[in-house]
């Protein structure tokens, strides 16, 4: 997280329609100087939308940004200030490395000498220092990708947008070039805009993430927030994988599961209100069958594995257990699986620690 | 944290918040003085002609206004109205014979192993270099009156419909080949794979695979043989004899017998069924887009040896037919004196001593090419990029590419008649255009101007639509993206329609052969001329110097291209 917190862009009430439909609702946001944030979310849910908008590239309906002190609403893109990547990367296919990169600079009517300085920097910057006379069609995605970072950062833009850059990527490429552009935002300290609908990508780069449905914001905060402590059934669905459970609260603290009672944090919610009980995978905690050790610990419940998936590290568990338990997918790693002897139909002692439980009121 | 329960949501308040407008940018003010202009040029070069030739036929010979009374005169001339059901019964007969002839063509050519493939695509192409006339004079030559073959023919007479039919064939194929071929080529072998899979017959591959998948390419090419027949002047002019149909009538009315009220009427007639064809041939078009997914594994043929010589068989009778007409014109255009004096000779090349213009009007051709290869190709660039290009303002870029696909829908004939009626004009300003080049040059680019565009569209929607983004944000002038890369890119594809402008000026009789001056003739009307003054072998040589002259350019155009496709292979994806 940046140490000033100081408002760069400005987002208020921004609505973009397209004809009748609404991409993007009443949207307010509040990005920091000097942060990396991403736009996480479903496809169709306006964050490339909202980036778009932020670019002046499909400028919004209704509402206003504002960059720095400056109100950008009406400004057409040319007169904003950004640097944007695209997932098709976009470079210009007649020109060499050299030339994309200079593209802007070339514009700024700067001496030779330096524009050439510049390009090498940068080029340096993003690793491909030896490739300068090569034209994009000669270079791997992930070369391509890395110039066209070069090329938005040339003019020095305050503010970076990136638009699914690494999607058009296989899988280990967009792993190294996730740290390299992580690597490259701590250098230059320039704010950036990333969306995606990779979780995993949203979680391991940003200082902040926005998770979006619908065209509107389900929760802003850091990637452990948003993981923690999801706001709404939404993004505790969306990010990672997690357990739902049908329940109703009998009294502050407990929460009524089929014939069982677990207890947990309610909060404010009013007894009697029908809530659903989430936990992750890797929250519950197995041990081997004994009775006897159930009835001690809270919250312990004997359950039946179903099946065992293997994912290398760790294994994943489905569990049944009492009514209204349903099916719960539990995660033990590999070592566990062994010292507990865990196959198919055996029996487990799960316990659902309350810290890790959280409850969402049933909308009704 | 903001979350969405933060901010009440209700429609009225989004439909009633203030929209946003974004400032005009110097870009959008060039963009947009660019379609406004391009369509203005649209505008006086295609709707107010039409719409002048539209009131022409409304109005008697001292231009009052008579209504129908021009319409009800030609239904009751019975001379007249059969030219309808002639012109109709001669394009749905080439149209069918050209589509079984060129689908079975275009299938050696692209689903077999058959050899010598790209000689015989050559060979069939050679027409278009040609003006149509020349498949109507080498007849007349193989079966007229004096023709050498015209025993085959038990009697029957090559003057009318058969001559029309079978010149009519000869030019139209190779436009027909071209559509079916790319028809053809795109096919998914995935699909071939899985009925091989399923052991289907391949007869019933061929019904099932095969036929459905060039059904929008046989329909279209149909739609386009049959405009371009009926559509054709030149043809029938020369080889139809008593037989009339609505092309030369109008020519008749106009030329003839400076009736150009009625001349108009028969255009408009004429008008019709092209429209119609050119809609039928729309709806045909937007069908096919999504029958190719991008994940389609090319098909690569396998050999056959008894299909792939059976149609060699095909393919050669088909290759020297087509031989046998463009070199008996070539023979009797060197001809002393046919078929008494066989003796050759360079005298049927003297123009100058001819009625025709002589070989100011071959000059004249050459120049007109040009100008339209240059001018053309530029202009049609610059509008296709308009529309595909310039960011909001969709209705002013929908109204350019409206204006841009106006001309595939008018004869070239009705655009010539038009332009004598609203250019003649005493009333108009650009008056002094009548009879100059210039009018030459505006008639011919606007007679093609739909092809190239679309061409050009093709290729602007292969750029990524983000580079124009991403020049924005790079604060550079559009005009710069445009010349640094746009038009690089774009170059092979500019140079393809200049070719195609370049060769269709120097065939072209229809439009251009009402708006010739003395000054301003041409070669391909200069063949039509000296056909009617009786001088068929210096008709010959005459549409064979127009022959030459497109086959010089087509190769330098070729080498041309190779030679910016070896330059620019580094950064071409192969």
């Amino acid at each position: 997280m940046p140490e000033s917190k100081q408002a760069y862009l400005h987002i208020e009430n921004l609505t973009k329609h397209f004809g009748g439909f609404v991409a993007v609702r009443q949207l307010s946001l509040e990005i920091f100087s000097g942060e990396f944030i991403c736009f996480l979310g479903p496809s169709g849910c306006g964050k490339t939308t909202l980036l778009r908008a932020i670019a002046g590239l499909d400028p919004q309906s209704s509402g206003s940004i504002t960059q720095g002190e400056k109100d950008i609403s009406n400004l057409p893109p040319s007169e904003r200030d950004f640097g944007i990547v695209f997932q098709s990367y976009a470079l210009f296919p007649n020109l060499t490395v050299f030339q994309n990169v200079a593209y802007g600079l070339e514009n700024q009517r700067l001496p030779k000498a330096e524009i050439r300085k510049r390009v090498t920097e940068l080029l340096q910057l993003v690793g491909l220092p030896e490739q300068t006379e090569k034209y994009p069609a000669q270079l791997s995605g992930g070369e391509q990708q890395r110039v066209a970072l070069s090329r938005a950062l040339a003019t020095s833009p305050g503010l970076l947008l990136l638009d699914e850059p690494l999607s058009a990527l296989d899988a280990r490429v967009r792993a190294a070039l996730r740290q390299e552009i992580r690597a490259l935002h701590e250098r230059l300290g320039v704010t950036t805009i990333l969306v995606t609908h990779d979780q995993e990508e949203a979680l391991s780069m940003a200082d902040r993430i926005v998770v979006m449905n619908h065209g509107r914001i389900e929760q802003v905060g850091t990637p452990e927030e948003i993981y923690g402590t999801p706001a709404s059934p939404f993004v505790a669905d969306f990010i990672g994988v997690m357990n739902f459970m049908q329940g109703e609260i009998t009294s502050s603290g407990t929460v009524r599961i089929g014939e069982n009672s677990i207890n947990c944090e309610t909060t404010n919610i009013q007894v009697g209100r029908k809530v659903r009980l989430t936990v992750r995978p890797e929250d519950i905690l197995c041990s081997a069958d004994s009775a006897s050790d159930q009835a001690l610990r809270e919250n312990s419940f004997l359950l039946q594995v179903e099946s065992v998936e293997f994912l290398g590290s760790f294994c994943r568990l489905i569990l049944s257990g009492p009514e209204g338990f349903g099916k719960l997918k539990a995660d033990l790693s590999t070592q566990q699986v062994h010292e507990l002897k865990v196959t198919q139909n055996s029996r487990l002692t799960a316990e659902f620690p309350s810290r890790n439980l959280r409850i969402f009121p049933e909308s009704s | 944290m903001s979350s969405a329960a933060a901010f009440p949501v209700s429609t009225t308040s989004v439909s009633g918040a203030s929209a946003v407008r974004i400032r005009v940018s110097r870009d959008d003010i060039v963009l947009r003085s660019g379609l406004v202009l391009l369509i203005t040029l649209l505008v006086v070069a295609v709707v107010f002609p039409l719409y002048t030739l539209l009131s022409k036929s409304f109005e008697d010979n001292d231009g009052e206004f008579v209504g129908l009374q021009n319409f009800r005169e030609y239904f009751e001339t019975p001379a007249l109205f059969t030219s309808i059901t002639n012109s109709i019964g001669v394009a749905i007969s080439v149209a069918f014979i050209v589509l079984v002839l060129a689908f079975v063509y275009a299938y050696a050519l692209t689903r077999t192993k058959m050899p010598l493939r790209g000689l015989f695509r050559g060979i069939a192409l050679i027409p278009i270099l040609a003006p149509s006339l020349l498949a109507a004079i080498s007849l007349i030559y193989w079966f007229g009156n004096q023709g050498v073959l015209k025993s085959w023919l038990f009697g029957a007479s090559i003057y009318g419909p058969i001559g029309v039919i079978m010149a009519s064939c000869f030019w139209v194929f190779p436009h027909a080949l071209m559509i079916l071929v790319t028809a053809l080529s795109t096919a998914d072998a995935r699909l071939y794979e899985a009925a091989e899979a399923l052991r289907t017959p391949k007869w019933r591959v061929f019904w099932t695979v095969t036929l459905p998948g060039a059904k929008y390419g046989i329909l279209s090419t149909g739609f386009i043989v049959f405009t371009l027949v009926i559509t054709d002047f030149g043809v029938p002019k020369v080889i139809g004899g008593r037989f009339n149909v609505l092309a030369t009538d109008v020519y008749k009315q106009v030329v003839g017998q400076q009736n150009f009220e009625m001349g108009a009427v028969v255009s408009l007639v004429l008008l019709l069924p092209a429209v119609v064809a050119f809609i039928a041939d729309r709806w045909v078009q937007r069908k096919q887009v999504a029958l190719l997914s991008a994940r389609a594994v090319p098909f690569q043929p396998k050999a056959d040896p008894l299909r792939d010589w059976l149609l060699f068989v095909f393919c050669a009778i088909i290759a020297f037919i087509f031989i046998a007409m463009l070199a008996m014109a070539a023979y009797a255009s060197f001809v002393t004196f046919w078929p008494y004096n066989l003796s050759l000779t360079l005298k049927n090349y003297d123009f100058d001593l001819m009625d025709g213009g002589g070989w100011e009007a071959y000059y004249n051709s050459i120049r007109l090419a040009i100008y339209c290869a240059v001018f053309g190709s530029g202009l049609i660039f610059l509008g296709s990029y308009l529309v595909e290009k310039a960011r909001g303002i969709i209705w002013l870029r929908t109204i350019l590419h409206l204006g841009a696909m106006l001309p595939l829908a008018v004869p070239g004939l009705v655009l010539g008649i038009a332009y004598i009626f609203f250019f003649n004009h005493p009333d108009n300003p650009l008056g002094f255009l009548y009879g100059t080049m210039g009018i030459l040059v505006i008639c011919t680019i606007v007679h093609f101007y739909t092809v190239s565009h679309l061409t050009c569209l093709t290729a602007l929607k292969q750029l990524d639509p983000e580079f124009e983004a991403v020049a924005l944000s790079l604060k550079t002038p559009v005009w710069r993206t445009f010349r640094k890369v746009t038009l690089p890119v774009c170059l092979p594809t500019l140079l393809d329609v200049a070719s195609y402008l370049f060769l269709n000026a120097m065939t072209t009789v229809s439009a251009v052969v009402f708006l010739y001056s003395p000054e301003t003739m041409l070669a391909s009307v200069a063949v039509l001329n000296m056909d009617d003054a009786g001088d068929i072998a210096p008709a010959a040589a005459m549409a064979l110097m127009i022959v030459y002259t497109s086959a010089c350019f087509r190769i330098m155009h070729g080498l041309l291209s190779r030679y910016l496709k070896r330059r620019t292979q580094v950064w071409r994806n192969q």
